[in-house]
């Protein structure tokens, strides 16, 4: 790291900062072409009454489109919408990739095998195990609605998809079925890193597995849980092909993203298109604020009590 | 993208030495509108010796929009004529020739007023209307007679009709059998619906022509209750998710009493494996109960426009002409039955000939109520997005029809941004 000030550092110090700025000309300008350019570009929209079935240039309209938004319901049930999700999703898929990865860990024959098989959900292309879904939850034909009926759990077949008060949760439990392998796997990583010696030690010392587990197992792949549920969280925020795949434009599973969406492309409306994905941009930069700032307290306080 | 286009159309020979200009025509993408609309403009080139390129455009009708959109934004001239839908003027007027002068007042008066309204914007003819559609009520004719009741007339009596026939049906062992489907998934096809409903109840067409919102009335409330009524009693739950082709499945495989769709499903379930051929009968949609009650039926159908930046505007209004005229929507009407928007073909013997229907469809063409496309122009989408949404609302049973309204009516100002539309 370079000292904050530059007097007293030595000419070959001040060489070094010189040469590093330079190698990062390239990749700041890069950023700023293909993240911070269009990035502008969207926020100015936001700012003007530009639409797509216009052909007068568009006009400067401050933040109208904001307080629009703010008073669009249908917006704020989006942003209910993908927080719920994200939290029920994320915190699924964390406990079941915790409790697949700790079975993966046990050395048992063909856990190779497993392991390959595991990543299948993951592999598969979000839209095609969406639309597979899809048919499977489908109310006359699908395969969910024919097996519960035959175990006698409905009397009669549930619109999983098109239901307001299931839709939701057909999408979550189908994004945890595909997201889970993702934390299993990442989890998994961090448990083979762990040292053997202390857990040999803890034995002698009388702790049991469970104590084991929440006392050793826990804090020391904290960091690596903590960098999966930051990176799931973010993804979850911004969901848009699940929901728009399995539902469509419905209200009762619309994200953030199917609302921006919708407006720029079906209502031709780019001007409010581009407020919705800015805030949509805003809710998810806050919440990377806030899960890192959480993170790293955690964190630091775990090393601080050991 | 001109290439693309270019690639993906077949150029139309027409004999060489005579040809004048070339132009692009996007119309049906598949099946038989295809082939109609492709001999209809084949004629037309060898007749002025011009040449004529397909265009094959998306058959789904938003990604269809969506390409139209994006073209003439740009304002391409890739394609000097294209079909389009019902509910387009309103949104596509800003990019269309006024095809005014081609439509003489004799011809005027020939055509529905309800389309020649509808494409009319801001005293425009943007579109020439070229075939139409019209909701209508299918009807199990045999079982009507079985049981000793008349074709309803008002809505009530569709709902007793078909309550009675289904108790009935299914104590004498039929144990499918529903009353009433339509379509009640949340599209566009509830917004038809649901337009149907409240409109036969004297309940306005959501926003009226001088913009005003007029959605959030009692009569409107008093339909949209009535049709809650139906799910679950006389139409499956499962009709909350049905769109034209899901009803028809219900009722072609003779599990319903009524059904509400468009006239293309009558070829369909008179077809050799229909098992209800020759037993269904096409009436009007029941009007509303009380006074201003009246028969309502949705207009659809596509029209053909002409694009502005077209490089050979007046030979694209000939096309448009050739295509519309009286010999051309004949001739369709008794290929395919594709309905003519000129009103007396519907007394034509040959065209009745082929179509023994078409009688009754006329008076439906004549009552014909238009979504309020061409009033709500570039907001149209979310007009009627907001409406199928509230309309579903009160269909699955999350609220009550004037409550809901009253919020519908709040949205659409909120759309309209409290200005003019």
């Amino acid at each position: 790291m370079v000292a904050p000030a530059a007097r007293g550092l030595s000419a070959l110090a001040l060489e070094r900062r010189r040469a590093a700025w330079l190698f990062l000309v390239p990749m700041v300008v890069t950023v700023l072409l293909v993240a911070g350019w269009p990035l502008a570009r969207t926020i100015w929209f936001s700012l003007t009454d530009a639409r797509l079935d216009d052909t007068a240039a568009p006009a400067f309209i401050g933040l109208e489109n904001y307080a629009w938004l703010i008073q669009d319901p249908d917006w704020w049930n989006a942003v209910r919408n993908t927080v719920s999700f994200a939290i029920v999703s994320v915190s699924l898929e964390t406990l079941l990739g915790l409790v697949i990865a700790l079975a993966l860990n046990e050395r048992m024959r063909g856990r190779g095998l497993l392991r390959a098989a595991m990543l299948i959900p993951w592999a598969i292309p979000t839209v095609v195990s969406a639309q597979m879904w899809g048919w499977m939850l489908h109310d006359q034909v699908g395969v969910v609605n024919e097996a519960l009926l035959a175990l006698g759990v409905i009397a009669r077949p549930l619109a999983f998809t098109a239901d307001p008060d299931l839709a939701l949760w057909a999408v979550v439990a189908v994004d945890v079925w595909k997201t889970t392998p993702f934390m299993a796997l990442l989890i998994l990583a961090a448990l083979q890193l762990l040292p053997g010696e202390i857990y040999e030690a803890a034995e002698i010392d009388g702790l049991g597995p469970v104590g084991r587990f929440f006392r050793l197992t826990l804090p020391l792949i904290r960091p690596a849980l903590m960098v999966a549920v930051i990176f799931r969280a973010l993804d979850a925020l911004r969901v848009f092909d699940l929901m728009y795949v399995l539902t469509g434009n419905s209200a009762a599973t619309a994200s953030m993203s199917v609302y921006a969406r919708q407006h720029l492309v079906d209502f031709q409306d780019v001007g409010f298109g581009s407020a919705a994905a800015t805030g949509l941009f805003l809710v998810i930069a806050a919440a990377t604020v806030l899960l890192v700032t959480l993170g790293r307290v955690r964190l630091g306080a775990a090393e601080d009590g050991r | 993208m001109r290439a693309i286009l270019l690639l993906i159309g077949a150029t139309l020979l027409a004999p060489p030495a005579r040809a004048e200009v070339t132009l692009a025509l996007s119309c049906g993408s598949v099946g038989i509108e295809a082939r109609l609309c492709r001999e209809g403009a084949e004629a037309w080139a060898r007749d002025t010796g011009n040449h004529v390129t397909m265009i094959s455009t998306p058959a789904g009708s938003s990604e269809r929009l969506a390409l139209y959109q994006q073209l003439l934004a740009a304002r391409s001239g890739d394609i000097d004529v294209l079909q389009i839908d019902v509910v387009w003027p309103g949104i596509l007027a800003a990019h269309l020739l006024d095809l005014s002068g081609a439509l003489d007042a004799v011809a005027r008066a020939e055509q529905f007023p309800a389309i020649l309204a509808n494409n009319t914007v801001a005293g425009r003819l943007v579109a020439m209307p070229w075939f139409t559609n019209a909701g209508v009520l299918y009807v199990r004719r045999d079982l009507l007679d079985q049981y000793h009741l008349p074709v309803p007339e008002t809505w009530r009596q569709l709902t007793d009709t078909a309550r009675r026939i289904q108790e009935a049906e299914r104590a004498a062992g039929h144990a499918r059998m529903w009353g009433f489907v339509f379509q009640g998934r949340a599209y566009e096809g509830l917004t038809v619906n649901a337009l149907e409903w409240v409109n036969s109840h004297d309940g306005g067409t959501i926003v009226a022509p001088d913009g005003a919102i007029t959605i959030d009335n009692p009569r409107a409330a008093t339909a949209l209750a009535q049709a809650a009524g139906w799910v679950g009693t006389i139409a499956p739950e499962g009709v909350l998710n049905y769109g034209e082709e899901e009803a028809r499945g219900v009722f072609q495989s003779g599990n319903a009493v009524f059904m509400r769709n468009w006239p293309y499903a009558w070829p369909l379930v008179n077809a050799e494996d229909s098992p209800v051929r020759g037993r269904v009968a096409v009436a009007l949609l029941p009007r509303g109960a009380g006074e201003g009650g009246r028969h309502s039926a949705t207009l659809g159908g596509e029209q053909l426009a002409v694009s502005r930046y077209s490089r050979h505007p007046d030979e694209a209004v000939a096309l448009v002409t050739y295509l519309t005229s009286r010999a051309e929507q004949k001739r369709r009407a008794i290929t395919a039955a594709l309905n003519p928007t000129i009103r007396d073909l519907y007394e034509d013997p040959e065209v009745l000939a082929a179509n023994p229907f078409f009688g009754t469809l006329r008076g439906a063409f004549e009552n014909a109520v238009a979504r309020p496309s061409s009033v709500t122009a570039g907001r149209y989408n979310q007009v009627s997005a907001q409406f199928w949404n509230a309309v579903h609302t009160v269909l699955s049973d999350h609220g009550e029809a004037p409550a809901v309204l009253q919020r519908l009516a709040r949205s659409l100002e909120r759309v309209r941004r409290h200005g003019p539309w």
